[in-house]
C-alpha cells in the first residue's frame, strides 16, 4: 500500500496539481512516525511511511497551512480523521479548494507502549503483518499476536467510511457498531461517590502539559481561554488539583456537539487519562437528547447545541437529579 | 558490599517511613510506574522509568509561594513554607540522578532558590543501577554510567538481593542508622551485572550519536541560522510534553490565585519554551514562531547550558521526550539532524 500511495503523490507532484504533501515521516524505529511536511516528491520517496503506526490525526495541522501557505496541500487521512476533517471545514479553519486529500485504508493501528509492555523496552524495530506483529530487540525476535497490541481507540472504531476525499486507496468502508458507548454506560451506573473518586484518580496523574487539548482537532481558538492571560483563569500548572482537574472537565464541554471522537487526546496523553470517556459521555448525552448526531460526518447539518428547535428537549426536564442513574 | 534480601524489603520501608518520608516508584492502574508515598502493601516497582521524572521532589509541578490577604489597602503578606520532613527517594535512576546536579546548578547558584535548597537538603536520593535499558535511553552519550549512578547511596538489584553502596555523608549516616537491616556480602554479583549491563549499553542505538559542534560558544551562531530548524518543528503543536516529563527542564511562571475570599495564592509552577506565553517580557514573548521556540528548547539544553556550565549538556539521555511527544519529536532527531550524523 505505501508504496502505491508514494507512486501516486509522485505523480501529483510531477503534473504541480500539490506543492506540498502532508504525512507520516520515517523515525528511528517504525513506530516513531512524525507528522511532517514534504515538500518535495524525492523526500516523500525517501521519508514516506504508511504504516500500523501511522496513528496521528493530520488533519489538524491543515489550518496552519491552508491559512498560510499558498498552493495546493495534500494530505493522508484515515477513516477517522476525515470525520475531523469535515468538522474543520464546517467550523471554517481550512479551505477546501487548497487542499487535496487521500483516503488511506486503515486497518487498526497499534499501541508502540503496549508492544513495550509487552515484550520489554529494547525495541529496535516492529512490524505487522496480518494476525502478527514482529519485533526486533536486543535480545533477539520476539512477536505478539495483533490483536493484543491495538491501539485503544481502534478497538473502539466508529467508521471505516471515509466521509470526505479526493481520491480513495482500497475498498470503501462501513460505518461500524462500535460499542463505543459501553464504557461511558459503566461509568453512568456508578454511584456518584464512585464515579467522582474515578475521575479523580484518573486525573490526579495529569502533569498539565495541554497535549491532549493541543492535538485535539476541535480545539482551534486562536487563542485557547486557559492561554489568555485577561481570561482570569488562564493557567499553565493549576495551583490545586481540583482547578486542574475542572480544566479537563470544561474543555469537554468546550469541544461538546464538535468532539468527532478521534481519540487522539487520550492516544497521545503520557499519562494515559482516559479522557474520550469524558467527551464520549457528552456524545451519547447529546444523541440521547436530540437524535443521533455524529459530528464531521457531513458539513451541512448543524451541530445539535448550534441550532435552535421550539420541540428541542430541556436536558434538566428530561434528566433531573434523581433520575439519572 | 552491604546487602538486603529481596524479601526484607518492605520491612526495610516500614523502617524508614517510621523516621523518614518515603518515596519509591509503584506500578500506577495503567502498569506504569510512578513515585509514591510509600504505605504498607505498596510493592517497588523495577520498571525502568518513571512517567513523570525525580525533579518534582525538588521542583514541584506548582508550588505556593506566600498567601497575599487583601484588606482594602492593607495587603499582608503570609508566608505558607511549612516544616519540610526528612524524605527518602528510593529507586531512582542513573538519568534522573544526574538531572539534579544540573538543576543545582541552576537553583544553588546565588541567589539561591531557597524553596529549591530546602527540598534539596531534607532530601536523600537512593538511586537503582540499571540492567534492562530500553533502546531510547543514551544517559551514556552524556558520560552518565548507568550501572554506577549517583546519590547519597548508590543500590543495584540482582536477582532477589539489593545491594548498597553509601557515596556521601548522608548516605554514611543514613546506613549507619539503618545497620541492623544490612547484612555485608561479597559484591561480585553486583560486577557482573555491571558487565553484562554495559555489554547491552554499547549496543543502544543512540549512545555515539555526534555531539560535534554543540556546546560551543563559536559554533553557538551557525547552529542557531541552520535552516532545518523550520522543518524539524513544522508539526510541533507547543503542547510542551516534552518540557513537563523532562528532568532537566528548569522554567517556572509565578502567578497568582485569586481564591475568592480576598486572598490570593502567590504560587509558581512549570512553564515551558514551547508555549506561546513564555517569557512574557514588558511587551510580549520575544519568540513570536513555534519554530523559534521549540529551537529554544534545544539550544538551551545542547548549546546554552553547557556554554554556562563547563560543558555539561541540559540533557542526560532518559528518553522521556521520544516516548512522550505527540508527534514523534525529540532531541535525538534534532541532534541527528543538526549534527554530522
Ligand atoms: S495530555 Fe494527559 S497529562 Fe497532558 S494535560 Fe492532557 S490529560 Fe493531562
Ligand atoms: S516537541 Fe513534541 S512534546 Fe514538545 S512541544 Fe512540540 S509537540 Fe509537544
Ligand atoms: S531532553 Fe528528553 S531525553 Fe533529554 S533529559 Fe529531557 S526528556 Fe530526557
Ligand atoms: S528554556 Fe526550555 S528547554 Fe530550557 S529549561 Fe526552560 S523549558 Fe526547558
Ligand atoms: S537513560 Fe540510562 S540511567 Fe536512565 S533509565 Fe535509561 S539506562 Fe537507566
Amino acid at each position: 500500500m505505501q508504496s502505491e500511495i508514494i507512486k501516486r503523490t509522485v505523480e501529483l507532484f510531477n503534473s504541480e496539481e500539490i506543492v506540498r504533501a502532508i504525512g507520516w515521516r520515517k523515525g528511528d524505529f517504525d513506530y516513531d512516525l512524525n507528522p511532517s511536511i514534504f515538500k518535495s516528491s524525492e523526500d516523500l520517496e525517501k521519508n514516506f511511511v504508511y504504516n500500523d503506526f501511522s496513528s496521528a490525526n493530520l488533519s489538524k495541522f491543515l489550518i496552519k497551512i491552508s491559512q498560510k501557505e499558498d498552493g495546493k496541500t495534500l494530505v493522508f487521512l484515515k477513516s477517522c480523521d476525515t470525520y475531523s476533517f469535515n468538522s474543520l471545514l464546517q467550523e471554517h479553519r481550512i479551505s477546501r479548494d487548497k487542499i487535496y486529500i487521500i483516503g488511506v485504508p486503515c486497518e487498526e493501528n497499534l499501541d508502540p507502549s503496549k508492544i513495550k509492555a509487552a515484550l520489554g523496552e529494547d525495541v529496535l524495530s516492529m512490524s505487522c503483518d496480518g494476525e502478527t506483529v514482529t519485533v526486533e530487540t536486543l535480545d533477539g525476535t520476539k512477536t505478539i499476536s495483533k490483536s493484543e497490541v491495538i491501539l485503544d481507540r481502534c478497538l473502539a472504531c466508529k467508521s471505516r467510511k471515509h466521509v470526505v476525499y479526493d481520491e480513495l486507496f482500497g475498498e470503501e468502508g462501513e460505518v461500524l457498531d462500535s460499542k463505543r458507548f459501553d464504557q461511558v454506560e459503566i461509568l453512568e451506573n456508578m454511584k456518584p461517590e464512585e464515579r467522582y473518586s474515578f475521575w479523580r484518580t484518573e486525573l490526579s496523574r495529569c502533569i498539565g502539559c495541554n497535549a491532549c487539548r493541543d492535538i485535539c482537532p476541535a480545539c482551534t481558538c486562536e487563542k485557547c481561554v486557559f492561554d489568555n492571560r485577561d481570561s482570569g483563569v488562564e493557567n499553565k500548572v493549576a495551583t490545586n488539583d481540583f482547578e486542574e482537574n475542572m480544566f479537563h472537565i470544561i474543555r469537554a464541554f468546550h469541544v461538546a456537539g464538535r468532539c468527532t471522537d478521534c481519540g487522539e487526546c487520550s492516544r497521545v496523553c503520557p499519562e494515559d487519562i482516559p479522557l474520550h470517556l469524558l467527551n464520549r459521555k457528552f456524545i451519547k448525552d447529546i444523541n440521547e437528547f436530540y437524535g443521533n448526531y455524529q459530528a464531521g460526518d457531513d458539513i451541512e447539518t448543524l451541530a445539535p447545541l448550534t441550532r435552535f428547535d421550539a420541540v428541542d428537549v430541556e436536558p434538566s426536564i428530561v434528566k433531573t437529579r434523581e433520575n439519572v442513574k | 558490599m552491604l546487602t538486603l534480601n529481596a524479601s526484607q524489603l518492605d520491612e526495610f520501608f516500614a523502617l524508614i517511613e517510621k523516621k523518614r518520608e518515603l518515596y519509591l516508584p509503584v506500578e500506577n492502574k495503567t502498569g506504569k510506574s510512578e513515585y509514591k508515598r510509600w504505605v504498607e502493601g505498596d510493592k517497588y516497582s523495577t520498571a525502568l522509568r518513571t512517567v513523570k521524572s525525580a525533579k518534582n521532589f525538588f521542583f514541584a509541578k506548582s508550588e505556593n509561594l506566600y498567601d497575599l490577604k487583601m484588606d482594602h489597602k492593607n495587603v499582608e503578606v503570609i508566608d505558607t513554607r511549612e516544616d519540610i520532613k526528612e524524605f527518602v527517594i528510593f529507586g531512582v535512576r542513573g538519568c534522573d540522578v544526574k538531572s539534579f546536579d544540573i538543576l543545582d546548578n541552576v537553583y544553588l547558584q546565588d541567589p539561591v532558590d531557597t524553596y529549591y535548597k530546602n527540598r534539596r537538603d531534607h532530601g536523600l536520593v537512593i538511586s537503582m543501577a540499571c540492567s534492562k535499558p530500553a533502546t531510547t535511553c543514551f544517559c551514556a552519550l552524556f558520560d552518565i554510567d548507568a550501572t554506577s549512578p549517583n546519590g547519597d547511596i548508590q543500590a543495584w538489584n540482582v536477582e532477589d538481593k539489593f545491594y548498597f553502596n553509601p557515596l556521601t555523608e548522608k548516605g554514611d549516616a543514613f546506613v549507619e542508622e539503618f545497620k541492623e537491616c544490612f547484612t555485608d556480602e561479597d559484591s561480585k554479583p553486583v560486577e557482573k551485572q555491571k558487565e553484562e549491563t554495559l555489554n547491552i549499553i554499547e549496543r543502544l542505538p543512540f549512545v555515539n550519536l555526534n555531539m560535534e559542534g554543540f556546546g560551543v560558544e563559536d559554533k553557538l551562531k551557525a547552529i542557531f541560522d541552520r535552516p532545518e530548524w523550520e522543518d524539524l518543528s513544522s508539526t510541533c503543536i507547543g503542547c510542551g510534553t516534552c518540557t513537563y516529563v523532562c528532568p532537566t527542564c528548569q522554567c517556572f511562571d509565578i502567578k497568582d490565585f485569586n481564591v475568592g475570599d480576598g486572598s490570593i495564592k502567590r504560587f509558581r509552577c512549570w512553564d515551558s519554551c514551547m508555549y506561546s506565553d513564555f517569557t512574557q517580557m514588558a511587551a510580549a514573548n520575544p519568540r513570536l514562531t513555534q519554530t523559534a521556540r521549540f529551537r529554544q528548547r534545544f539550544m538551551h539544553k545542547l548549546v546554552y547550558y553547557p556554554i554556562k556550565n563547563e560543558g555539561i549538556y541540559g540533557c542526560v539521555g532518559c528518553g522521556r521526550c521520544l516516548v512522550s511527544c505527540p508527534v514523534q519529536m525529540n532531541i535525538v532527531k534534532v541532534i541527528k539532524a543538526m549534527g554530522d550524523n
